[in-house]
C-alpha cells in the first residue's frame, strides 16, 4: 500500500490498520519520520513532489522490497506540502513471519525513498528559506543493498 | 515535448513546466538547446552533476535517447524520507 498525501496522518491508526491487514505475520516493524528543527529557527518545511512519478517510484521500491524479503505486507505513507516542526512527514511499515525480514525491509524502504523517490524538502527559517541538500551518505546507504 | 522543472531548478527557470519543440536526440542535446535560449536556463543547467533527469517519469541518464519520450523532468537530487 502506497499513499502520497498533503493531509496529516495518524501513525498509530495506520499501524493498527496495517497490522490487521497482515493477519498471521509474527513481526511488524514501523518507522515514522518527523520534521526536525535542526537550526533552531525552523518555521516550516515545504515538501515538493512530482505527482505521477512519486507514486510510480514508491510502488517500484515497495515491489523490490516485497521481492527481496519474505513480507506479508509493506506500507509507505509520505506527505507533501507545508509542514511544521514536529509534524510527521512519512512512515513505513513492514510485516513478516520473522523480525529480521521486517527490520531489513523497513531500512531498505527508508534508504531508497530518501534518494530515489521524487521529493524535495525546503526549510523555511526566520532567516530565509533554502532547499535541503542531498547527503553523500544517503547515496552511499544504497550500496549496502 | 513536455518539460518539467522541480525545486530550485523550477525556481531558477521561473516556471514549473513548458511545451518545447525540439529535435534533440539526447538529454544532453536538449540541455544544450535550452542553455542557448536564455541566461536563466544557462544558469540552471550550468552544473549537471547537481541535476537529475527523468524520462517519462523514470530516472534516466544525460546520454539517454529522447526517442519516443513525451515528458522530461529536471530536478536536484531527491531529499525524501
Amino acid at each position: 500500500m502506497i499513499r502520497v498525501q498533503a493531509m496529516p496522518f495518524d501513525p498509530g491508526g495506520e499501524l493498527n490498520t496495517f497490522t490487521a491487514s497482515v493477519a498471521g505475520a509474527g513481526a511488524v516493524v514501523s518507522f515514522t519520520g518527523l520534521v526536525r528543527d535542526v537550526s533552531g529557527g525552523l518555521t516550516s518545511m515545504e515538501i515538493e513532489h512530482y505527482p505521477g512519478m512519486t507514486e510510480k517510484a514508491l510502488g517500484a521500491i515497495r515491489a523490490e522490497a516485497m521481492q527481496r524479503w519474505d513480507l506479508a505486507g509493506a506500507l509507505i505513507v509520505h506527505r507533501f506540502g507545508v509542514l511544521e516542526a514536529e509534524e510527521m512527514i512519512m512512515m513505513v511499515a513492514t510485516a513478516s513471519c520473522h523480525r529480521k525480514d521486517a527490520f531489513e525491509a523497513a531500512e531498505f524502504l527508508m534508504d531508497y525513498l530518501k534518494s530515489r523517490a521524487p521529493f524535495w524538502k525546503r526549510e523555511v527559517t526566520r532567516d530565509g528559506a533554502d532547499w535541503v541538500a542531498s547527503k553523500t551518505e544517503d547515496e552511499d546507504a544504497l550500496k549496502r543493498w | 515535448m513536455q518539460i518539467l522543472y522541480f525545486a530550485w531548478v523550477r525556481e531558477r527557470i521561473g516556471l514549473p513546466r513548458e511545451e518545447v519543440e525540439t529535435s534533440a536526440a539526447t538529454v544532453s542535446d536538449l540541455i544544450n538547446e535550452l542553455r542557448a535560449r536564455e541566461a536563466r536556463y544557462d544558469m540552471a543547467f550550468a552544473d549537471t552533476s547537481a541535476l537529475r533527469v527523468a524520462l517519462d517519469q523514470e530516472l534516466s541518464e544525460f546520454d539517454a535517447s529522447l526517442k519516443g519520450v513525451r515528458e522530461v523532468a529536471f530536478f536536484p537530487p531527491m531529499t525524501g524520507g
